[in-house]
């Protein structure tokens, strides 16, 4: 069926660029930002989709990629539309502009698995637009029947003859965009649905991927369009912290280092004490050289034992209640059968492989940073508040992205680049160490969770109550991103006094959804309640892949589980039995036992194979999992995991099924391993030996299966990690009688 | 002044023994297909060839490469001569964010020349040491075995013969 789509503004719509290229944005979405950049074909980057008098086709990409594939994915958007390749279509990364807000936030960050959902239609009517446009433009030049002439494989075709686009764009440039542009029917489609290899493959196997890291040394390709080739005097610079996060500079003796081979400067800035240096290795080596007295937070205060204890205290608060249907308390109260149980997680460090990074040119009125960042616009924000640059005048270079996970979103590693290129006066970029980066996190916070349900005389659960301990991400977000918001003229100190009132907004006044969300929504049951118990010992949180699904699943499907024990039925079966509001978590989780013969578990289990099941609804997509695990010595082994998926309609299958094996393997490391303790306010983690993550030999095999569906597109990078620490939990107890409460699983 | 043989060329160095080899290949040669991801030899992302053994750069002081052979990615395959390791890795679609995969390849790579026909446990063994955060572990295994298939594959062409195990 094709669509046809009317009143888009036509302000803004295109513009005719000095050397005669065609430019479009998206619909709706203004385009009158500073240029950020040129290059030799004239090409100017105010835009979306750009056709160049060369008949190159330039997609700026306005989300990141960290992994997710969203230069593949969006590409195949723009392909489809101009029936042309993806490899064919030159993609560079956008910088800061209106035009590359993501539509469905209002800012340019990227997560949330939104990527494609929000850019499904806007991008493809940009290309359309450009068809028609150019098509018009020919029909006019060649004095052609438009209808005799279509663009194919990034050329305009009559019949055999061929012609380049770049011949048009000119006269295509001054046409009225057409108010109406038809979508390629979905029987005509040529790349969408189908699977697609990443288009950035080839530069991420041969190293020439330029992530933020790589700045500064002019070997990496030019997959993104950023002049950093000549940052004159770039130095390097490393930064010696508080243990304890939020802790300042009392004293600092910079003696020892001062002399040191390759040392330029000792600068000590809000959060610490830099050393920049000739090269990195100096810059680290000098650090351990630096005596450094601290004043420290109110968080040195605080230790792990004690956080879980006044967790588990704070289990038997009312709290503020979250979602309220029925009366959970008194059906509990009255029911024959009831069982209640504590589940507990700890905080987790999101380890992307590529170590925070910033690298920073300060001149008088202008600044270039260039930034592996899942917000440019949030990193320009930032950046304005620590230097002397005004924000519009902050160039914004986006780069690959060595893995994000919700990590990029926070801007903490630019306030130190821009703040140490201040102090120094020198280009430098900031690299931190692993050991930096794990113990300066935003966090996925700790929470606990006291579960309650009631079973009726007909088996099925009746009442369910939930109450959720723990701190809120989303203040700590509003601590950062309030600058953005705000007009420039405010004094800090009015931005500093907004942003802090987010964290009473979510202890006093309302709950934060990423606190509790997925603690309910899936089953059918007459009377739930979530309540939430703030409890907040002070360590900075943030997003970490699939947010509070990360944690909630493991609660709700873990205890869903007891339950279907204490009522003597199937787990699946005691599954399906509650969806009755849910028919594709229903189809899923069928799908999912059925790859892994579910129902003749009893024979896998005379090999010592126990498989467990879990189903969870997140970022509008459902996915089932079911683990198969031997436990042999104590030791927990993950051997498979059957996933079915129902994403909605799917982009690139393959792109699809990487985010969920990745998903996977995301949420495994979380099951088996991951923990981040305090000591005394300061993580005592600092590296993958004492943060253990997945690695080869624990990595199961995955057998996957996305669901045919024509409904709208949804989310696919998070939605894999919130059933598989669960599904792993279940298939423990199945194997062990032992049922695991807690995060990371370890077996009494 | 340390001398050694950098992807087939006599390069030299007048640098601190002590400096790793990843930082002088990343800031010095300006090579950044070699990653920096945790500086204490556990993720692999900074894995070279050096002698034709895949070695943890980040802890390799330079002086340990003194008149040794050093294989970055940059000299393992190119655009237009890809190894057969990057090739298989392109056939499944194998990198994510991408940050380790110059790692994994040098491993998976040393892995070949030394054992052409790995099995899981070996492929397990020799990998072992580099962490991909985004779980491409399952693609990594496919692409291993779609190379070790691949009966004319001659290690001989692509690395020196693996001499020992390499660091953990």
């Amino acid at each position: 069926m094709s669509r046809s789509v009317s009143s888009l503004p036509r302000r803004s719509f295109l513009k005719l660029l000095g050397a005669g290229g065609l430019m479009l944005s998206m619909p709706t979405l203004a385009s009158d930002m500073p240029l950020l950049y040129s290059q030799g074909d004239a090409l100017m980057s105010d835009g979306v989709l750009q056709i160049t008098p060369s008949g190159e086709i330039v997609f700026l990409m306005p989300r990141a990629e960290m992994g997710q594939g969203t230069n593949t994915g969006l590409t195949m958007l723009i392909a489809e539309e101009l029936d042309t390749p993806p490899e064919m279509i030159t993609v560079l990364h956008a910088g800061v502009g209106e035009e590359y807000k993501n539509p469905l936030f209002g800012m340019q960050m990227t997560g949330g698995s939104t990527s494609i959902m929000a850019h499904f239609e806007p991008l493809r009517k940009t290309a359309a637009t450009a068809r028609e446009m150019i098509l018009q433009a020919a029909s006019e030049q060649l004095n052609m029947d438009p209808g005799s002439l279509s663009i194919r494989d990034g050329k305009l075709w009559f019949a055999e003859k061929s012609y380049g686009l770049g011949d048009f764009v000119t006269r295509a440039s001054q046409l009225q965009p057409p108010e109406n542009v038809v979508l390629k029917a979905n029987g005509n489609l040529r790349f969408i649905g189908k699977k697609q290899k990443r288009i950035d493959a080839l530069a991420k196997v041969t190293g020439k991927a330029r992530f933020g890291i790589d700045v500064g040394s002019p070997s990496g390709d030019t997959v993104i369009n950023a002049s950093d080739q000549n940052i004159p005097n770039l130095k390097r610079a490393a930064l010696l912290r508080c243990p304890v996060i939020g802790g300042t500079v009392k004293s600092v003796n910079a003696d020892a280092v001062k002399n040191l081979e390759g040392v330029q400067q000792v600068v000590p800035i809000f959060n610490g004490v830099a050393v920049v240096a000739e090269h990195y290795w100096q810059a680290k080596k000098a650090l351990a050289e630096l005596q450094v007295e601290w004043d420290l937070p109110e968080l040195a205060k605080h230790s792990s034992a004690d956080i879980r204890k006044t967790f588990e205290a704070a289990l038997s608060e009312e709290g503020q209640t979250a979602f309220e249907q029925g009366d959970s308390k008194a059906a509990i109260a009255s029911a024959n059968k009831k069982h209640s149980a504590d589940y507990h997680v700890p905080y987790l460090a999101h380890a992307t492989m590529e170590p925070m990074n910033c690298t920073v040119w300060l001149q008088d009125d202008v600044a270039d940073i260039w930034v592996p960042t899942q917000g440019p616009d949030a990193s320009q924000s930032v950046a304005s508040e620590y230097c002397d640059v005004p924000r519009d005048n902050i160039r914004v270079h986006s780069t690959f992205l060595g893995g994000g996970f919700g990590r990029r979103v926070n801007q903490d590693y630019v306030a130190e680049a821009v703040a140490i290129a201040h102090a120094s006066g020198l280009p430098i970029q900031l690299v931190w160490s692993r050991e930096d980066d794990m113990r300066n996190d935003f966090y996925r916070p700790a929470a606990s969770a006291r579960m309650s349900a009631a079973i009726n005389d007909a088996g099925k659960i009746d009442a369910w109550d939930v109450t959720r301990v723990g701190p809120n991400i989303t203040g700590y977000t509003i601590d950062e991103m309030a600058g953005m918001f705000l007009p420039e003229f405010l004094p800090g100190g009015f931005v500093d006094w907004i942003s802090k009132r987010g964290h009473g907004v979510f202890e006093n006044w309302t709950v934060d959804h990423s606190s509790i969300e997925g603690l309910w929504e899936e089953y059918s049951i007459a009377n739930k309640t979530v309540r939430q118990v703030t409890v907040d010992p002070g360590l900075r949180l943030g997003f970490w892949r699939s947010v509070g699904h990360s944690f909630s699943g493991f609660f709700k499907e873990g205890f869903f589980d007891e339950l279907a024990i204490v009522a003597e039925e199937d787990p699946l079966a005691y599954r399906l039995s509650h969806c009755d509001d849910m028919p594709r978590l229903a189809a899923v989780l069928k799908k999912a036992a059925e790859m892994s013969n579910w129902q003749d578990r009893e024979k896998l289990a005379v090999k010592g194979r126990f498989l467990g099941i879990a189903g969870v609804f997140s970022f509008n997509s459902y996915v089932a999992q079911v683990a198969e695990v031997s436990v042999e010595a104590g030791q927990i082994k993950v051997h498979k995991v059957y996933c079915a998926a129902d994403c909605g309609r799917v982009i690139n299958p393959d792109g699809v099924a990487a985010q969920l094996e990745g998903g996977i393997i995301f949420g495994l490391s979380a099951a088996l391993s991951g923990s981040i303790t305090l000591k005394d306010g300061a993580v005592e983690q600092g590296n993958f030996h004492d943060y253990p993550v997945v690695r080869m030999p624990e990595a199961p095999e995955i057998d996957l299966h996305i669901m045919p569906s024509t409904q709208a597109p949804t989310g696919a990078g998070e939605p894999g990690v919130p059933p598989i620490a669960p599904a792993v939990a279940n298939a423990v107890f199945a194997a062990t009688g032992q049922r695991l409460r807690e995060l990371p699983l370890r077996l009494a | 002044m340390i001398e050694f043989q950098l992807n087939g060329e006599p390069v030299s160095v007048d640098l601190p023994a002590d400096t790793p080899l990843l930082w002088i290949i990343r800031e010095h040669f300006q090579l950044t297909g070699s990653k920096f991801g945790c500086g204490m030899g556990l993720c692999g992302a900074c894995t070279m060839h050096v002698d034709g053994v895949a070695s943890r750069t980040c802890i390799t002081p330079i002086a340990a490469v003194a008149g040794k052979a050093v294989t970055t990615i940059e000299g393992l395959g190119s655009d237009e001569n890809l190894h057969p390791v990057q090739e298989a890795w392109l056939e499944h679609n194998v990198p994510q964010c991408g940050y380790c995969q110059p790692g994994q390849i040098m491993s998976a790579s040393a892995l070949l020349a030394n054992n052409p026909k790995p099995d899981d446990a070996a492929i397990d063994a020799a990998m072992s040491g580099n962490i991909c955060r985004c779980g491409t572990y399952p693609r990594i295994k496919k692409a291993i075995k779609s190379v070790a298939a691949v009966q004319h594959f001659d290690p001989a062409t692509v690395s020196e013969p693996q001499v020992a195990g390499g660091e953990s």
